[in-house]
């Protein structure tokens, strides 16, 4: 963690949330550290036919079998290159554990509610729907994405409709 | 009492219901005529097991009922009370009013009926009152019958600490209604409670606090001198006890447990007890205690008879194992399998001259391994006879209700299937018997009229065929009608033809919605149900056939994987790509000569095998893979079956055979068309496991 504050047990108060920061090309997104299960490298992904492109597959994490989705190719940000280096983000919502490939992880911030501006609107093709709010956080924008509404969408083709 | 009864609460609950579930099935199996005192006994014991635990752990409106119930079955296994058609109606009903408040106390959810309660209790009252009056002339009669399903006991406590007295009795007044009679100094007690327990509960729930040695009971109408006698005379040198020329009051004052005013009353109400009439009191008391039967008997001891052979039965037979744990189990070996595959791998490139010893260890582990994993399944399989023995009741009351005369034949109750199927083919095989009873089996003029026997059968047939079990539901009525489930289907605006093979017919009626009853019985006919039927089989990797002859009759054959857990599999490669075909859909794998391959209309390929074309699918191209080859005749064409229907898979190669541990891609995924599941490969990497009714279906459209 890069910042300490005297809040970070964010449960006592409200105002203040965590977020784990990563980038996809160049810009910054954020997300509910609660969300988070673990970090790896991209590795051993089985591909499935007749899936999105930005569905990668699925690997063996510990016994249990994970979708992988890259975000990059899904919002068409950075290049989607795969090496030892390349992280994924393995995140459990809405019951589920999913892992989403991204650029790199950044670290994890701490914003409070007036760090938090409500998005404009705006056509992109990450629904404004799934955004919760621009983070400003030392000159950065953090673009907050409510994860588990953009996972379980139907866009991403992750969940039985 | 401070002991935390919950925790024991899961384990009544099951019990409970096992009790419940074999007192169902014994009611049905009883000979109304001729009943078998072994099975009467057998219900009985059910029945005061249930009274027994739902005591203990307070459930007072289970105890009530089955009390009830348990005065009439004792009765009637004594031979007091014949056994009528009636009767078992009743006791049916009864254990569904006592599963039904079985399961507000497990789940807690709206109370059961009062009503239904009160009006079941009446009509085992009555026939247990109604009946008993003649007999009760001739045997002695229970001084403990009783009042509002409740019964009086007498309790004389002595030397008990204070602490632990009014612990207990915190305790008892719970139970029922509690009156301190009298209280001889600090640790001496005597009480008369109004309880819906029975003696051996009461005696069981006293027994948690004190040692039974410190208790006297007795219950009903106390003969006090009897009492005083056995209650270790603490009561003697009590002063102040009125003289009486009674043997009862001159023992000394125990009056204790009932004053000397009611005691008269008492006296003169009871007279046909006798006991202070007569002068020589003390003889009577003897004879009282030779009589086993002397209702009012203290009893000390404490077991009660019935439930004795209940735990003895119970024991060394199984252990009661929770799921969780059974399933964490088979997760562990299956972890433990795939560590064994990798070893396996790892070691195959090793030199078997330099690594011999090694080697043996390694086949050694596998062979441990697959023993392991096979002891450890069979933990989770069960008898199907869980699910069968439920319907002789099922089809009991839809016949009933019907008009109609069924005779149940169930056939393989042994077949054994894995836990999570047998819970889930329960309603599947539900419906299908229920339908069967409704549309399949005629009424019984009508088959009369027929020719056929007034009384249809229903047969459950179980089996083990292959890697699957097979279930089939045939009944002996007038079988489906092709020209109405055409009319019908035309009348849904589903596309259909005379010129359909009746095998194409008959699975018109799992189309959804679909129903061709005249009338909509609430048994069945609202055209819910068949696809709903066939979508949960699927949905168990399972599939439903039917086959059926008018006039003659119907069959529901559905066939399941033996386990959800587990699979042999053959591994293939395509591409980089290895995917298992499960090993029971394949007959054979061959290399087809180039001119065995041909092409339909330029598109579809087929390939002769011994004389028969069969459609050719190439797996690159269902799952857009880049092959090796592209050639048949360079590849190999692995020949499947499943519905009956042939095909061949062209792969690049075959990589091996394997028991596949499977992996639900829809745990944290979703289905994807033309795989069923996944499973982890001995290098760790994920492989998907083909859904070969699919393939087989897409390769066909």
């Amino acid at each position: 963690m890069s910042e300490t504050s005297p809040s970070s047990n964010s449960a006592d108060n409200d105002a203040t949330r965590e977020f784990l920061t990563f980038t996809l090309g160049t810009e910054e997104y954020g997300i509910d550290i609660l969300k988070v299960q673990e970090i790896r490298g991209y590795d051993a992904v089985t591909h499935i036919a007749n899936t999105p492109e930005f569905i990668k597959g699925v690997i063996n994490l510990r016994g249990v079998i994970v979708p992988i989705v890259d975000l990059r190719i899904k919002f068409n940000l950075g290049t989607a290159g795969y090496n030892p280096f390349t992280v994924v983000i393995i995140l459990n919502v809405a019951g589920r554990v999913i892992g989403i490939v991204v650029d790199g992880v950044s670290d994890v911030t701490i914003l409070d509610s007036a760090q938090i501006k409500p998005p404009p609107e705006l056509a992109s093709t990450l629904d404004t729907h799934f955004i919760q709010g621009l983070g400003t956080k030392d000159d950065r924008m953090i673009i907050l994405i409510d994860i588990e509404a953009l996972l379980t969408s139907p866009a991403m083709e992750l969940i039985d409709a | 009492m401070t002991v935390d009864m919950s925790q024991f609460y899961e384990v009544f609950f099951e019990e409970a219901a096992e009790h419940l579930a074999s007192m169902e099935s014994l009611l049905l199996k009883l000979d109304i005529n001729a009943p078998d005192a072994d099975e009467l006994n057998a219900i009985f014991r059910a029945a005061h097991s249930i009274k027994g635990g739902s005591g203990t752990f307070g459930f007072t409106d289970m105890t009530g009922v089955t009390h009830i119930l348990e005065n009439l079955l004792d009765k009637i296994r004594k031979g007091e009370i014949a056994l009528r058609q009636e009767m078992i109606d009743v006791f049916l009903e009864t254990g569904d009013v006592l599963k039904a408040q079985l399961d507000v106390h497990r789940s807690g959810g709206a109370s059961v009926d009062e009503a239904t309660v009160a009006s079941v209790c009446d009509v085992l009252a009555k026939m247990t009152s109604e009946e008993s009056a003649p007999a009760a002339s001739s045997a002695p009669t229970r001084s403990t019958a009783p009042v509002g399903g409740k019964t009086r006991f007498h309790l004389a406590f002595k030397r008990v600490a204070k602490a632990k007295l009014e612990n207990l009795l915190r305790e008892l007044s719970e139970n029922g209604d509690l009156k301190v009679q009298e209280e001889s100094g600090n640790e001496n007690l005597s009480i008369m409670l109004d309880t819906t327990l029975s003696e051996t509960e009461l005696l069981e729930l006293i027994q948690f606090v004190v040692s039974l040695k410190q208790v006297v009971l007795a219950t009903g109408e106390i003969d006090p001198t009897e009492f005083a006698r056995e209650a270790f005379g603490f009561f003697a040198g009590n002063p102040g006890a009125p003289e009486a020329p009674l043997v009862a009051e001159e023992d000394d004052g125990f009056g204790l447990f009932i004053s000397p005013a009611e005691l008269k009353s008492q006296q003169e109400a009871d007279a046909g007890f006798g006991l202070f009439e007569d002068a020589p009191g003390m003889e009577q008391i003897k004879q009282g205690e030779a009589a086993a039967a002397a209702p009012s008997k203290p009893t000390v001891v404490a077991p009660a008879k019935p439930t004795a052979p209940a735990t003895a039965n119970a024991e060394g037979a199984s252990i009661r194992v929770s799921v969780e744990k059974v399933d964490q189990l088979i997760n562990l070996v299956g972890e433990l399998v795939i560590t064994q595959a990798m070893l396996a791998q790892t070691t195959a490139n090793v030199d078997p001259t330099l690594y011999e010893v090694l080697l043996n260890s390694v086949a050694q582990l596998e062979r441990n391994t697959r023993d392991l994993q096979e002891s450890v399944m069979s933990i989770r399989m069960m008898p199907i006879s869980f699910v069968f023995s439920r319907f002789p009741r099922v089809v009991r009351d839809v016949a009933t209700k019907l008009g109609k005369q069924v005779e149940l034949r169930t056939i393989g109750e042994g077949t054994e299937l894995d836990k999570g199927l047998i819970e889930k083919i329960a309603d599947p095989l539900t419906h299908l018997v229920r339908n069967s009873l409704d549309h399949g089996i005629e009424m019984p003029e009508t088959r009369i009229a027929a020719g056929k026997d007034p009384k249809g059968t229903l047969t459950l047939r179980a089996s083990h065929q292959g890697g699957n079990i097979v279930i089939e539901v045939s009944d002996d009525g007038g079988g489906l009608s092709r020209e109405r489930i055409i009319a019908k289907a035309k009348e849904k605006g589903i596309p259909v033809s005379d010129s359909m093979t009746d095998q194409e017919v008959w699975l018109l009626i799992f189309a959804p919605g679909f129903s061709t009853a005249e009338v909509v019985t609430d048994v069945s006919g609202r055209g819910v149900g068949m696809d709903v039927v066939k979508r949960n089989i699927e949905g168990m990797g399972g599939r439903v056939e039917l086959d059926s002859k008018t006039g003659v009759g119907t069959t529901v054959t559905i066939r399941l994987p033996l386990t959800l857990a587990i699979l042999d599999g053959m591994s293939v490669a395509v591409g980089d790509e290895i995917f298992i075909i499960p090993l029971n859909y394949i007959i054979e794998s061959l290399q087809p000569a180039e001119q065995d391959v041909k092409t339909v209309a330029s598109e579809g390929r087929v390939v002769n095998v011994r004389g028969e074309y069969l459609p050719l699918m190439a797996m690159h191209s269902l799952f857009n893979i880049k092959p090796k080859t592209r050639d048949p005749s360079k590849g190999i064409l692995v020949i499947i079956e499943s519905d009956g229907n042939k095909a061949a898979l062209l792969v690049d190669g075959l990589v091996g055979q394997h028991q596949v541990v499977i992996k639900s891609l829809e745990t944290n995924f979703r289905k994807v068309r033309g795989i069923s599941a996944a499973t982890i490969m001995g290098d760790g990497k994920v492989a998907l496991i083909l859904d070969m009714v699919a393939l087989v279906r897409m390769a066909r459209n």
